[in-house]
């Protein structure tokens, strides 16, 4: 194949970049398949295919549980996360008119701030002792302190619903702001009201900008550590506080290896579920 | 007078894969003219430009600027310069900065840089403004100050991309008219690409028309108007009516065509060389044609009409007339002064025209 | 449906009111901190006790932490810049360029942005210790420049896409060759957004946690550093000062990111 002077030198510009990536995610995951079907024997790792690793994930009860936990937890912070910040990207769209990147602005501050100290503010919030505990004692609404609001995997939806709000929000504002306008004034024109134009012509057309929220938040929270590791307990742990334990104390990295690639299989498979319901959705709703 | 060649385009095409974008064009441009490639969009004419600017190279064919064949020289190293269909002014900075950006290599001192500045600055009405910031500038002060940084380099040929396109109707037709002046005053040969007929024939001097690749015309704007070669050049450049009729005689300058139903009459023969019998098509310009109550005086067509439309211009009317025997409507332009017959759709009327007005068109 | 619609109208009318509550619960965490920072007791809770500096002078002690913040800003800087760099390259072959593979490339430079990031840490920790370079600040500047890199294509995809071709042409055009036209032209014009880009990435990777968790062997970042602190309550306080000390910079540092994009705007979009 002969490419002419300006392939040539973007393939050149492309390069570097796409083989650092390639290099530092393939080979490594790579690695992870190979090592997760080996076996660990005390500090050597015995290289011959088994499949025992895979079995005990899937056998034992624990890791099944883990898995399924974190796959479910990720599901109901992807539907929390768009659901409370679908209303504010309407706002924004629809409502604000000057301002709209100050607006944005405002909403991705958190985001950038460090994600560990966000989780461990909400920790304090949270806690037996902490902010929600003491403000409602201090104002006499309770006696006693709840002691269900942490250490569990409702703190951890929570806590991840906040964590996660940029993300669903500017994608879904990106499709809301896309919809043409006149489409919505043509709905009035038929005499449509602004909720049966909301729901027969806005919903259906910002239903990309919902797949796209939903990918970036589904996927990388099934894989979260430091949000269960400090607000989930024991009922609220999920698979990447094992796969850590594997990696650290218990020291089985091939069954760390499986128990990860096992998580990103179940992940992967509810992730096109997800897309499939949301795109049934939008074919219903049009 | 005799003129010197500035740009001479041999026999060029380019292709893109398989798409022919220019097709064989040949064409001299005289130095210190204003000539303007003209033509529907995709017609090729931007291509032409950029192949004389360095931006690509023919396929086939040489160029030649000022007799010095251009292939393999680079748009750095061509004695041309050009003005973008957005300007490209350099957002980063000042309008004076702007003017000089092509003297970096010219080895004059920063005073004589900023000198020239100050000259062109002044040459395209932009006095005191070399301070301002690049999106500080309105749409024409933009285009002033791309004029004034490709003028700075004293180019052999000036090119402009749609100069034009970026700016409202009523600042187009001032900056038309500031552009023709300065073209006289600097002196330099300038080709401008456009799709405005209005605008090519307002400015140039001469005018090229091309349609799918290949160069249809050359020729002055008034020639263009009055002698079309070709019934889509004739269509390009104004309104025109056609006849299909057949050759009665032919005297070298003049044909006697027989048009069924209207009659025979003299026109232009316009290079039609063919003999007795050959079928020929003839265009006649709206504002030629005769429309009146009373049967017209010594016209060589005269038929009754009626007027089924009517469009008002302000300063010309077109009436739309259905002539027995013809599909097409006939349309008559009528200049509207202040004592003109005014007709009402349905109004039956005379129309007519005379063998001078038309012109035969050559078959390609 | 009727009640849908009552429903929905309903909810209209209060969406402006819920934006602002939305936008405090938003903040809430981040502004908890700065405040119990200043407050003169070890519990974290109301009432407030009295207003103090004190855990802002005890963080002047802690030896570790500045290790632990050299360290970071090591990585955080050399990580900005490598990722920057390709982040540029690439950006600037899928805005202006067409080549085999250019979809493909695109999505993938994209990826480490949806990857789980424990999946990330532990394949890169086995490949680490499996070549035997061990985990040490290297392996962490190799780890966060993968990380970071989503953000810099994205950012200089939009500043190369505003990029007017023509800026480049034009430069060429007045006699620069096309290295002097990215020089004197292209550079500058998108340095706004490589500026913007330098201190995005600076700010995810100072911030970042797991990856450095995994891989920072003997040397940890701040945020691990962090981390070990967090198990001791009677060292909260102080990570608490601390934490709202980062808080304040990752702020002040998108402000001037932010500022930065707005004139990369400005110079690349045409006036109306």
């Amino acid at each position: 194949m002969t490419l002419d002077k300006n392939a040539r030198l973007g393939l050149l510009l492309a390069t570097p970049t796409t083989l650092y990536v390639l290099l530092l995610i393939a080979a490594p995951v790579g690695m992870t398949i190979a090592y997760s079907f080996w076996t660990q024997e005390f500090v050597d790792v015995t290289r011959d295919f088994t499949w025992a690793n895979y079995r005990e994930v899937f056998a034992d009860p624990l890791y099944r549980t883990l898995i399924f936990r974190s796959v479910r937890i990720a599901a109901m912070v992807t539907l929390l996360t768009v659901l409370l910040a679908y209303p504010v990207a309407y706002h924004i769209a629809f409502n604000v008119k000057k301002n709209k990147a100050m607006w944005l602005f405002l909403v991705t501050i958190p985001f950038w701030t460090s994600y560990l100290l966000r989780v461990f503010s909400w920790k304090l919030i949270l806690a037996q002792n902490g902010v929600v505990n003491s403000a409602l004692l201090w104002l006499g609404v309770i006696d006693t302190p709840i002691d269900t609001l942490l250490y569990n995997s409702e703190a951890v939806v929570v806590t991840l619903a906040h964590a996660w709000a940029p993300f669903a929000i500017l994608p879904i504002f990106v499709s809301l702001e896309k919809i043409d306008r006149s489409y919505l004034e043509a709905a009035k024109d038929l005499g449509e009201g602004p909720v049966r134009s909301f729901l027969r012509v806005t919903l259906p057309l910002s239903i990309p900008g919902i797949i796209g929220a939903s990918m970036i938040i589904f996927i990388p929270t099934v894989g979260d550590y430091v949000t269960p590791a400090l607000v989930g307990g024991s009922d609220g742990a999920m698979v990447a506080n094992m796969i850590q334990v594997q990696f650290g104390k218990a020291n089985n990295w091939p069954l760390g290896a499986a128990l990860a690639l096992s998580a990103v299989v179940c992940v992967t498979g509810a992730a096109c579920l997800l897309v499939l319901g949301l795109k049934l959705i939008e074919r219903s709703l049009k | 007078m005799d003129h010197k060649i500035a740009v001479n385009i041999a026999n060029v095409s380019k292709s893109f894969g398989s798409f022919r974008a220019v097709r064989n064009v040949n064409l001299q441009l005289k130095e210190g003219e204003f000539f303007s490639l003209l033509g529907p969009s995709g017609c090729g004419k931007s291509t032409l430009l950029r192949m004389i600017a360095g931006f690509e190279e023919p396929s086939e064919g040489t160029i030649s600027i000022g007799g010095l064949p251009m292939a393999g020289i680079d748009a750095n190293h061509r004695p041309t310069n050009m003005v973008f269909q957005s300007y490209a002014i350099f957002p980063h900075l000042n309008v004076e900065e702007n003017i000089i950006f092509g003297l970096a290599r010219s080895g004059l001192s920063r005073s004589e840089k900023r000198a020239r500045a100050e000259d062109m600055l002044a040459k395209v009405g932009l006095e005191g403004l070399g301070r301002r910031s690049a999106h500080e500038l309105s749409g024409g002060q933009r285009q002033r100050v791309a004029l004034a940084r490709a003028l700075v380099l004293e180019p052999k040929v000036l090119l402009l991309d749609e100069p034009m396109s970026a700016l409202d109707k009523k600042l187009r037709e001032q900056m038309q008219m500031e552009l023709r002046a300065l073209q006289r005053s600097v002196g330099i040969t300038f080709l401008m690409v456009t799709h405005d007929q209005h605008e090519a024939m307002t400015i140039s001097d001469r005018c090229g028309v091309m349609f799918e690749g290949k160069l249809a015309q050359v020729a002055t704007p008034h020639e263009l108007y009055q002698k079309p070669n070709t019934k889509q050049v004739a269509d390009f450049i104004g309104g025109m009516n056609f006849f299909d009729g057949s050759i009665k005689a032919n005297g070298g300058t003049r044909l006697e065509v027989e048009l069924p139903r209207f009659g025979q009459l003299s026109v232009d023969a316009h290079g039609v060389s063919d003999g007795i019998g050959a079928a020929v098509t003839i265009g006649l310009r709206p504002e030629r044609v005769h429309i009146g109550s009373e049967r017209p005086e010594g016209a060589d067509v005269a038929v009754p009409a009626r007027v089924i439309d009517r469009a008002f211009y302000g300063e010309t009317i077109h009436y739309y007339l259905e002539l027995e025997g013809r599909t097409d409507p006939l349309i008559a332009s009528v200049t509207n002064f202040e004592r003109a017959d005014h007709f009402e759709i349905g109004d039956a009327v005379w129309s007519g025209f005379r063998g001078g007005a038309a012109v035969a068109l050559p078959k390609k | 449906m009727n009640r849908v619609v009552a429903v929905l109208s309903r909810i209209g009318r209060l969406l402006p009111a819920y934006a602002v509550l939305y936008i405090g619960f938003l903040y809430l965490p981040i502004l908890l901190l700065p405040l119990f920072s200043f407050n003169d007791s070890k519990i974290l809770g109301f009432p407030l006790t009295g207003f103090t500096t004190k855990w802002y002078g005890s963080l002047a002690e802690q030896t570790a932490l500045f290790d632990a913040l050299k360290n970071s800003l090591i990585v955080a800087v050399v990580s900005a810049v490598v990722a920057t760099s390709l982040g540029t390259l690439i950006s600037r072959a899928i805005t202006k360029h067409r080549f085999p593979l250019r979809r493909i490339s695109q999505t993938l430079v994209m990826a480490p942005l949806v990857m789980p990031e424990i999946i990330i840490a532990i394949s890169l920790l086995i490949v680490f210790l499996g070549i035997g370079i061990g985990t040490t600040l290297f392996t962490v500047i190799l780890a966060h420049s993968l990380l970071t890199i989503p953000f810099c294509v994205s950012i200089m995809t939009s500043a190369f896409g505003q990029f007017d071709d023509a800026l480049e042409e034009a430069a060429v055009d007045l006699g620069e060759t096309s290295w002097g036209a990215l020089r004197r032209v292209t550079l500058p014009v998108v340095s706004p957004g490589i500026i913007s880009s330098l201190l995005i990435s600076f700010t995810v990777s100072f911030d970042e946690f797991i990856l450095a968790f995994f891989l920072s062997g003997n040397s940890p970042t701040l945020p691990v550093y962090i981390w070990s602190q967090v198990r001791f309550p009677a060292k909260l306080p102080n990570v608490i000062a601390l934490g709202s000390l980062l808080i304040l910079i990752s702020i002040l540092f998108l402000l001037v990111a932010e500022r930065f994009r707005r004139r990369s705007e400005r110079f690349t979009q045409q006036p109306e």
